[in-house]
């Protein structure tokens, strides 16, 4: 770029030489700063584009690869999320779209330096992968993640063409397991591995091969084991890569005898850098004892996949003084729940899953005694996610009293349309004291037996919100609106099963282009309310779900989201998209 | 509704009346959305007055559906989960021990035991006695285990309550699911003093 000075710039005396300027915008690395600088001048904006080398992009379909590569032509590093969240429990048709393809063929002559891909419920094929593996020569780290439509010979081709892969992240995706035999594509020379995450694969690998791997990847910080994987398995691996500092294993319910145990537990205690610890489905009691030695260091444990007791919980926390995130199922109940308040205080996320989601007797649960426990002894709590059956509201005002940071706020009571168990009155007071009491309130998911009362309440005081998650809720339009009217943050709004029309998503008119999206689904909008939307709006893309056999009229699922890339070109039949272009 | 009313009047009059049908049949929808399901009949007794009082109350103010496991999508968990929950489940059922979950009405978390390690009643209920610490009482095929405070029951294969020790062992082996030791009088009319 040209350095011949401005006539009348003001500003003359100060402007950077390009280089200097990029060098320190550099140092910049949110994407919020980034966008902030990007606005300031055209200067700005330019350097900002030859210097940028991450992007985040929250939905896919909000701009198009091409406006991507032509203004970040020198991006090393891109994560793209897809599907709308609800598609995580199936409300979204599997042909919907998100298909990583036409980004990866326009990042090959576009941005071919390309290191890095991140994400999220997005379709990618086997085709996809190869063509990745075979077009980006420096490419170095992918992680998946939700995704879905590969099998496992496309991460074979992964494996086998990326000679300086450093990270392979393959997590929670619906993947076709065809065989383990992709690890064994690794070169025998290739040793770059620093992240290998396979947890999500059932099928197993070649347990000497991946010792080999393991030991020669002396960078190798975080190995995530799948279920299959045994404990004398991991034995020898943890001997061979002491470094880790995070560790996914994998089943821990076989039987050892009392050497072995020592050994494994041994093999443990080797591991001084741990500060993630997951895996352990089907963990026994017994053998849970091996991990103690460490633990000392632990930051996150995430026992979500093992229907872990009160009583081993009550064992493990106290090895743990620095734990700050817990994973659970509720089968440690509220007396597992007592020991964590008991002994971390240092805990600032908790999540709580159900062991069995549709368990009709109730046996295998949290009440909000539970809740209240952790909140008691753990002050510095800011994020938690909660699954039960039963709720009050004095236990969550008690809660937020105890814990007024709150940033993540999700609640799950399983019974759509539960009042407080004990005075048989709608929650909405419960998430009234939420609201008011957590000025940091980020994130909110609300449920149980709720009236237009508690979105008075959210649009009245949840003036940080960014991401709200309603269902079976309200009574009337009204609630929809004051969510709109009051919540001028917000990002993300996600209904289901309200009583929300066409007024209410009409309320929403002004806020839709600040927002990333907006999903409703089984509520009260039609198509003619989504038309109207559309036309008033023409940088929305509005998107309609059909449902087989429902009536013409009704907008079953609709998605709203702002976009610079026009209406999409690749939805299915089964979605309609309105523009007002 | 007719469950309701029978439900409101305190008396269960519904689940004591003897039909062919499997327990639970019969019902209305309106009481899916509550707790108790269709898998085993309602004791007659007197907490049934707080159960209809939350029946009256989930039915006025619940917007819930007919059945709880049918709804889409919810809970919201995500799909990998809840089939790394069922595939945990289908390897249980399919172990070589015969495992079964056991729970007792007021305890806290349940127990599993393997039922392929007793040869009988006897070895059963004196390994239950133990673990939970009640005394079931003498079994007798005409009153059940009439006096105890607590009664051994299990869920079988075809989702009916019945009592321990109705029928014999080997078929006991093959057809219980799981194991509840339910308090005595919540027990009436699962073979007790008929």
């Amino acid at each position: 770029m040209d350095l011949s000075p401005k006539q009348s710039s003001p500003s003359e005396s100060t402007r950077f030489p390009d280089e200097v300027l990029e060098r320190v915008l550099s140092l910049l690395t949110s994407p919020k700063d980034r966008n902030a600088v990007s606005l300031v001048c055209k200067d700005w904006y330019t350097a900002d584009s030859w210097s940028r080398r991450h992007v985040f992009i929250g939905n896919c379909y909000s701009v198009s690869p091409e406006i991507v590569a032509r203004r970040f032509p020198r991006i090393r590093s891109v994560t793209l999320k897809g599907k709308p969240r609800f598609s995580d429990f199936n409300l979204v048709p599997d042909n919907w779209g998100a298909d990583v393809h036409s980004w990866l063929l326009v990042f090959a002559s576009g941005c071919p330096f390309l290191e890095e891909l991140r994400l999220k419920r997005m379709r990618v094929t086997d085709e996809s992968l190869e063509f990745l593996a075979l077009n980006f020569p420096n490419f170095r780290a992918l992680s998946l993640l939700s995704c879905d439509g590969f099998s496992t010979s496309g991460l074979a081709t992964v494996a086998t063409h990326c000679k300086n892969l450093t990270e392979l992240d393959i997590q929670e995706n619906g993947i076709e397991d065809l065989s383990g035999e992709w690890l064994s594509c690794f070169p025998e020379n290739f040793n770059t591995l620093e992240v290998l995450n396979f947890s999500n694969l059932i099928t197993d690998v070649n347990p000497d091969v991946l010792e080999r791997l393991v030991s020669r990847c002396r960078s190798l910080k975080v190995l995530k084991l799948n279920r299959t994987s045994s404990l004398d398995r991991l034995q020898r691996l943890l001997i061979s890569a002491p470094q880790l500092t995070e560790l996914g294993a994998g089943s821990f319910s076989e039987e050892l005898t009392l050497q072995q145990h020592a050994e494994l537990k041994y093999a443990f205690g080797l591991c001084k850098n741990l500060s993630v610890l997951s895996g352990f489905w089907d963990a026994s009691a017994l053998n849970l004892s091996a991990v103690y030695p460490a633990c000392s260091r632990l930051s996150f444990l995430n026992m979500s996949y093992t229907a872990l007791q009160s009583p081993e919980l009550a064992s493990l926390l106290p090895h743990c003084p620095c734990l700050r995130r817990l994973w659970v199922l509720d089968s440690v109940g509220d007396k597992g729940l007592e020991a964590v308040g008991a002994n971390c205080p240092s805990l600032e996320e908790i999540r709580v899953f159900p062991t069995d989601p549709f368990d009709e007797d109730m046996i295998h649960t949290v009440t909000e005694s539970g809740i209240v426990a952790v909140s008691q002894g753990c002050p510095k709590l800011h994020y938690i996610l909660y699954f039960c059956r039963q709720m009050t509201n004095a236990a969550v005002a008690t809660v937020v009293r105890n814990c007024p940071d709150f940033t993540h706020f999700r609640l799950c009571i399983m019974n759509p349309g539960q009042p407080d168990h004990t005075t048989n009155q709608p929650m909405d007071e419960a998430f009234g004291a939420v609201v008011k009491t957590c000025k940091k309130l980020k994130r909110l998911s609300i449920s149980g037996l709720l009236t237009d009362l508690t979105f008075k309440y959210i649009g009245e005081y949840a003036k940080n919100l960014e991401a709200l998650s309603v269902a079976f809720a309200g009574s009337s339009d009204l609630g929809m609106q004051y969510v709109m009217e009051g919540c001028s943050k917000l990002k993300k709004l996600e209904i289901r099963d309200c009583p929300f029309g066409n007024v209410a998503l009409l309320s929403g008119l002004e806020r839709y282009e600040s927002m990333r999206s907006l999903w409703m689904s089984a509520c009260n909008v039609t198509i003619d309310g989504c038309r109207s939307l559309a036309r008033e709006m023409p940088r929305l893309n509005v998107e309609v779900m059909k449902e087989e056999g429902s009536d013409d009229c009704k907008a079953d699922k609709v998605y709203v989201y702002r976009t610079v890339a026009g209406p999409r070109r690749d939805a299915p039949p089964s979605v309609l998209t309105f523009s007002g272009l | 509704m007719e469950g309701g009313v029978a439900y409101e009047q305190g008396l269960n009059l519904k689940a004591t009346e003897l039909t062919l049908g499997l327990p639970g049949t019969g019902e209305t929808e309106g009481q899916g959305g509550v707790r108790n399901n269709n898998k085993r009949p309602m004791p007659t007794s007197e907490t049934n007055e707080e159960e209809s009082q939350a029946l009256k109350a989930a039915d006025r103010g619940s917007t819930a559906p007919a059945a709880k496991a049918q709804i889409v999508g919810w809970p919201p968990i995500r799909s990998y989960r809840k089939n790394s929950l069922q595939a945990k489940k289908d390897n249980e059922s399919e172990a070589s021990g015969m495992y079964v979950k056991v729970s007792m009405d007021g305890a806290p978390y349940l127990r599993k035991i393997d039922l392929k390690v007793y040869r009988g009643y006897p070895e059963l209920l004196k390994a239950l006695e133990a673990m939970f610490k009640f005394a079931a009482g003498v079994y007798s095929e005409r009153e059940g285990y009439k006096g105890s405070e607590y009664v051994p029951t299990y869920e079988d294969k075809d989702g009916d309550w019945m009592l321990v020790g109705d029928v014999p062992w080997d078929m006991f082996m093959s057809s219980c699911k799981r194991l509840r030791i339910m308090k005595g009088s919540e027990a009436r009319g699962l073979g007790c003093g008929v």
